[in-house]
């Protein structure tokens, strides 16, 4: 360190707070941001940014029936944020999900396959519901356990249920449940097995929006929210205050593993109808990104989750139509996500530049 | 005999691609970055490894392409593309101070997009798979040693029969453990993780050490990545294959109590239960069943290391935390 005093070209301070209207602004910016770095990788193709964005538009919206299957693609996504957004307040990371809505999707595919000629339509999906919650809600109990009890790293133990679900998934497609042999697919759930449909689209739709509402006011207005958000500022506090940290974990835990098996419930009766490894086909990772680009805010989730569902819906089509391939939705979500969390840093911070005028940082 | 010799050899190969990711994540690690970016990153080395050795023997024609440049040129590119992404992760967690979790989930989808993007984009250039010279494939993939060597009953498959990359990642293993323990900048880095203010007060500048560390990290464990395409895949674009390598490099951190010769032999292990499903079959297991077994291994791995208690045994102390000065 030198001896003389320096002044730095610039320093940071902690902003006490910000006008809600500039915060959004510099969120929006953000995204756009992102959209413009995401043009880099359409032009190495050789292709025309602006032709892509707009075929990604037209082939997730273009059409009456595409709508329908960016809604679908968009079901299970916001099901999933939902079901992240308590961990993650928590600070716990769940990154798991993919696992429990395998594990809600094979309990509810049991029933399916076994149960459909034992009871009437309506029973058999409501048992298929409650069962898919309890598994996924186990899944997800097994590592808040573990984390509750000795500390066990909960990022590295959901994502290995994960695996081990799936592998599960893949010895009951190929062994007990295959249904021609060899064919190595597990056969096609009766009709009384599946989610009825509501304007053409699989009643899952009403299944989730009624959890945004119910995930909000949990999480706003609830004795078990209040807790979950003091145990992700800070623990020890939480602590201090009385509250059994552990038992809260697995609570929450519990809840957001049921909630991802309803949505693998939701999948396998409403879109599939059958299930196979891939019944949970990245949804889990996706939905981080739903959960954290929408700040854990349930209804701003509706949004974040269709944007996503056009992007990934439009970059399929991207693909068949220009050739580029598809997996350009991931890199921009992986950009939308890089651009959302540097921006925070100018709604916390301001930055002060060395002639003394405090100066507000436009947004990245 | 000869069957336990032909796991351990194809053990070792894959052991070479968990030891890569592993070390680097050891290295950044050390310095108070947790970043889950790794399987991001081994996509990101993986492709760009492949594209780079591909680029160059088109360039030069597949019978004047020297092995030895092409495996310089895989390595450099995939540590470059290690690097940038490493790079990224570190401006928005050390400078821009976001939280190193979500970045890292951030890293691992948008590295796997890229990774995944750009094998396809070469794929699609070039009209079917990408695929090298048999001259190049066996440059990567042979051996090295001396043939005398090799030849030693039962130690010189055991020992000699690696392609160069097994010692390449093997010295690297021991220079990072001489550097963690021998060198001033090693201690100073290891004083970063543990404790960033005391380091600070005590002049280090923590930025520096932060950045340095997760970007040769991140490159590092790239080349990982690169390994796993020219060895085990074939010099063929193979993603499915590359999923899940990264996380349980992250998790044989873990396993290795952050120790890089600990890594040697812990990837060489959890190789073994990668591969052991092709090589020993166990009757009225299924294979299915017996591929989530590295899986299954590493969930009892983490709950044992989580019990023991020992002061020696644990994490870099401010590991996933971000340092502010302003903030005491």
């Amino acid at each position: 360190m030198s001896a003389e005093v320096k002044t730095p070209f610039v320093r940071l301070a902690k902003r006490d707070s910000m006008d809600p209207k500039k915060v959004w602004a510099i969120r929006l910016s953000s995204i756009l941001v992102a959209l413009i770095l995401g043009m880099i990788p359409i032009m190495i193709t050789g292709q025309n940014p602006f032709t892509a964005y707009g075929i990604i538009i037209n082939g997730s919206l273009g059409k009456p029936i595409y709508i329908k299957q960016t809604i679908k693609i968009a079901i299970p996504l916001l099901g999933c944020a939902l079901a992240i957004a308590p961990c993650f307040k928590m600070r716990f990371w769940n990154i798991g999900a993919e696992g429990q809505i395998t594990a809600g999707a094979i309990a509810a595919s049991y029933f399916a396959l076994y149960w459909s000629d034992k009871v009437p339509s309506f029973v058999l999906i409501l048992i298929m519901f409650v069962t898919a919650a309890i598994a996924g809600g186990i899944w997800g109990l097994i590592p808040a356990f573990f984390k509750a009890k000795w500390n066990t790293n909960e990022t590295l133990f959901t994502l290995m249920m994960n695996y081990i679900i799936i592998g599960i998934v893949s010895w009951l497609q190929g062994g007990p449940w295959e249904g021609r042999k060899g064919s190595q697919l597990i056969p096609m759930f009766n009709q009384s097995a599946r989610l009825p449909e509501i304007f053409g689209i699989h009643c899952g739709w009403i299944i989730v929006l009624l959890l945004v509402v119910l995930m909000h006011i949990y999480m706003n207005y609830t004795k078990h929210g209040y807790e979950i958000a003091v145990i992700g500022d800070s623990e020890n506090t939480a602590r201090y205050a009385g509250m059994n940290v552990g038992k809260i974990m697995m609570r929450t835990m519990f809840l957001s593993g049921a909630i991802c098996g309803v949505v693998g419930f939701i999948v396998v009766s409403g879109a599939n109808h059958t299930l196979n490894n891939g019944v949970a086909n990245g949804v889990g990772f996706t939905s981080i990104t739903v959960a954290w680009l929408s700040q854990l805010n349930a209804f701003a989730m509706i949004v974040i989750s269709l944007i996503l569902a056009i992007l990934t819906k439009g970059a399929n089509t991207l693909q068949t139509r220009l050739k580029v391939p598809a997996s350009i939705s991931d890199i921009v979500t992986g950009i939308l996500l890089f651009c959302m969390l540097s921006c925070e840093f100018f709604i916390n911070y301001k930055l002060i530049f060395r002639h003394g005028k405090s100066e507000e940082e436009a947004s990245k | 005999m000869s069957a336990i010799i032909a796991l351990i050899v194809a053990a070792v190969t894959f052991g070479t691609v968990l030891m890569f990711g592993t070390l680097g994540e050891i290295l950044t690690e050390k310095s108070g970055n947790l970043n889950l970016g790794v399987e991001g990153i081994m996509y990101m080395g993986g492709a760009f490894g492949l594209a780079g050795a591909f680029n160059y023997e088109q360039a030069v024609g597949a019978a004047s392409s020297s092995g030895l440049l092409a495996i310089l040129i895989a390595i450099i590119s995939a540590f470059a593309a290690g690097a940038i992404a490493s790079l990224v992760y570190g401006f928005i967690t050390i400078t821009l101070r976001a939280n190193q979790n979500v970045t890292g989930l951030a890293l691992t989808i948008f590295g796997t997009g890229v990774g995944q993007f750009t094998g396809e984009f070469l794929r699609v250039r070039e009209g079917n798979f990408v695929a090298l010279s048999n001259h190049l494939k066996d440059s990567f993939a042979n051996p090295i040693m001396p043939k005398f060597l090799q030849d030693i009953p039962i130690l010189g498959k055991i020992l000699f029969s690696h392609s160069v990359f097994f010692y390449i990642a093997v010295i690297l293993a021991i220079a990072m453990h001489l550097f963690f323990v021998k060198t001033k900048k090693g201690m100073y880095l290891r004083a970063v993780g543990e404790s960033p203010s005391t380091a600070d007060a005590a002049g280090i500048n923590i930025t520096l050490y932060k950045y340095l560390a997760t970007i040769i990290g991140g490159g590092i464990s790239a080349i990982g990545g690169m390994v796993y395409i020219v060895t085990t895949a074939g010099c063929v674009w193979n993603h499915a294959g590359l999923s899940g390598v990264g996380w349980l490099a992250v998790a044989l951190v873990i396993f290795c109590l952050w120790r890089p010769l600990n890594a040697i032999w812990g990837s060489v292990l959890f190789g073994a239960l990668m591969i052991m499903y092709l090589r020993v079959r166990i009757p009225f297991i299924p294979t299915e069943i017996y591929k989530i077994l590295p899986y299954v291994v590493t969930v009892i791995v983490l709950v044992f290391s989580s019990m023991r208690n020992n002061k020696e045994k644990q994490p870099p102390a401010s590991l996933g935390a971000n340092y502010f000065r302003e903030e005491r």
